[in-house]
């Protein structure tokens, strides 16, 4: 099996001279369809700046970074715009949802932006918000919902139109521990049905969702839990 | 001793075998502690010796512990009904209107561990300190999928809560302690960093900071 999401020998440096921070050093990591992986590390470990090249937002000083089989560094702009909006889906502790659109609106946002029609577009978003529990609330704003409610829509939107990255940073982070737990159901709901997810978080009770754990200390993977299954990274490598 | 006092407990449900005792007590609390069914009698041979159960010999009258024993090896012991006593009900109460104390901790290896550790030179806690959290994040991990698989996910009776609840008992467990090992790392490493007279956070790689 392919892994959704491929860093190899990533690093990332910050800044130059005296004042260079080292945020990555050569981490290799993979995520693979159906797993849920979580990153755990206190602050200036490199966790954050892991899922920010992991999305293609920022690109690595050194190394590859591979999502689906495609390497961002061979990609341009526009190439790399249209993977973000059609394989990965963010989750982020703020919810980031637009104030100004509805449940639905915001959840078809990066359909419509990807050229879709907005009928179809809205129709793909009210699916992923019955998937998520919440088809009620499809024309409610953001300021009309709880916390719990918001980052559903933020899951919707990370899930719709089968999107097979997902990624989460500290995604239960603002929410009280059982609305936290919705939260975690889901996403892992998203993996068993296929999808590779990864999420960054520094509670251990959440990371616990995981399939797998992978601990990092100064920019450098230092521990996980489980493997990362030697076996299939022979299939891969074989098959290049 | 807790297993003394919830066997009693159980028993105020009505009189039973002691194999149903274990059965009910495991319903409860998954595998967790796992009673032998020699304990059990053990158990309540000292219960029935300080007067808190008593047997009703497998006649009637105890309609409610049935006809069973099918399968039971057979011994006077085995044979027996149990019920707890007018003693064994006032001592239930007693139990349940008494906090347990914790003025006495029970002794915590991984505590005693690391405090030796960190006082003996040659010996590096960064990696007894990761190995540990690995390893209890892999436990973390196993109560969850139990928590979110089975009967814990959905309870339907009682006992499928309590057990539900044993396990949100274990997973805070393991939680408190990764958050302990994190803690005892930083402590360690701004401690080292303190030694060597250089800024926290600087250039030193991994573990090697809380590493004496």
């Amino acid at each position: 099996m392919n892994a959704v999401l491929h860093l190899a020998a990533v690093s990332r440096v910050h800044g130059e001279g005296a004042t260079e921070v080292h945020a990555l050093r050569s981490v290799t990591f993979r995520a693979h369809p159906g797993e849920l992986v979580a990153v755990m590390g206190p602050s200036g470990s490199g966790k954050s700046t892991l899922l920010t090249l992991a999305g293609g937002l920022d690109a690595p000083t050194s190394g590859s970074v591979r999502i689906e089989g495609h390497d961002l560094a061979t990609l341009d702009n526009a190439g790399r715009a249209r993977i973000r909006r059609t394989s990965v889906g963010y989750v982020f502790q703020d919810f980031n949802l637009i104030p100004a659109l509805t449940a639905a609106e915001n959840v078809a946002l990066p359909r419509e932006l990807d050229g879709e029609k907005s009928r179809i577009a809205r129709r793909l978003a009210v699916t992923a918000l019955e998937e998520v529990g919440i088809a009620d609330l499809v024309d409610r704003f953001p300021d009309e919902m709880s916390g719990g409610q918001q980052q559903r829509v933020a899951i919707a939107r990370a899930i719709v139109g089968e999107r097979r990255l997902i990624l989460a940073d500290e995604p239960t982070g603002a929410l009280d521990t059982d609305t936290g737990e919705e939260i975690l159901r889901l996403l892992r709901a998203r993996c068993d049905a296929g999808a590779a997810g990864v999420m960054v978080t520094h509670e251990a009770r959440h990371a616990a969702w995981a399939d797998r754990v992978v601990f990092l200390r100064d920019g450098v993977v230092v521990d996980e839990t489980g493997s990362d299954e030697p076996e299939v990274l022979l299939v891969e490598e074989a098959g290049r | 001793m807790s297993i003394r006092q919830a066997m009693l407990a159980i028993l105020e449900q009505g009189p039973m075998y002691g194999y149903q005792l274990r059965a009910e007590f495991e319903q409860r609390t998954g595998e967790t502690w796992p009673l032998n069914i020699g304990q059990v009698y053990t158990t309540l041979t000292r219960l029935e010796r300080d007067g808190l159960v008593e047997v009703v010999v497998g006649d009637a009258g105890s309609g409610n512990a049935g006809h069973g024993g099918v399968g039971e090896p057979l011994g006077s012991d085995r044979t027996h009904v149990y019920r707890a006593t007018e003693a064994g009900r006032s001592e239930v109460s007693e139990w349940f209107a008494t906090p347990v104390p914790r003025s006495q901790p029970p002794r915590d290896e991984l505590a005693i561990k690391l405090a030796i550790a960190v006082t003996l030179p040659g010996v590096d806690v960064g990696t007894i300190i990761q190995r540990q959290r690995t390893a209890t994040m892999a436990s973390l991990q196993d109560y969850t999928r139990l928590k979110r698989t089975g009967r814990a996910a959905t309870p339907q009776e009682p006992a499928d809560l309590a057990w539900s609840l044993v396990l949100d008992a274990l997973v805070f467990d393991a939680e408190a302690e990764v958050r302990w090992l994190d803690h005892c790392e930083a402590r360690l490493r701004r401690a080292a960093a303190e030694r060597e007279g250089v800024r926290p956070g600087a250039s030193t790689p991994s573990t090697e900071g809380a590493t004496r």
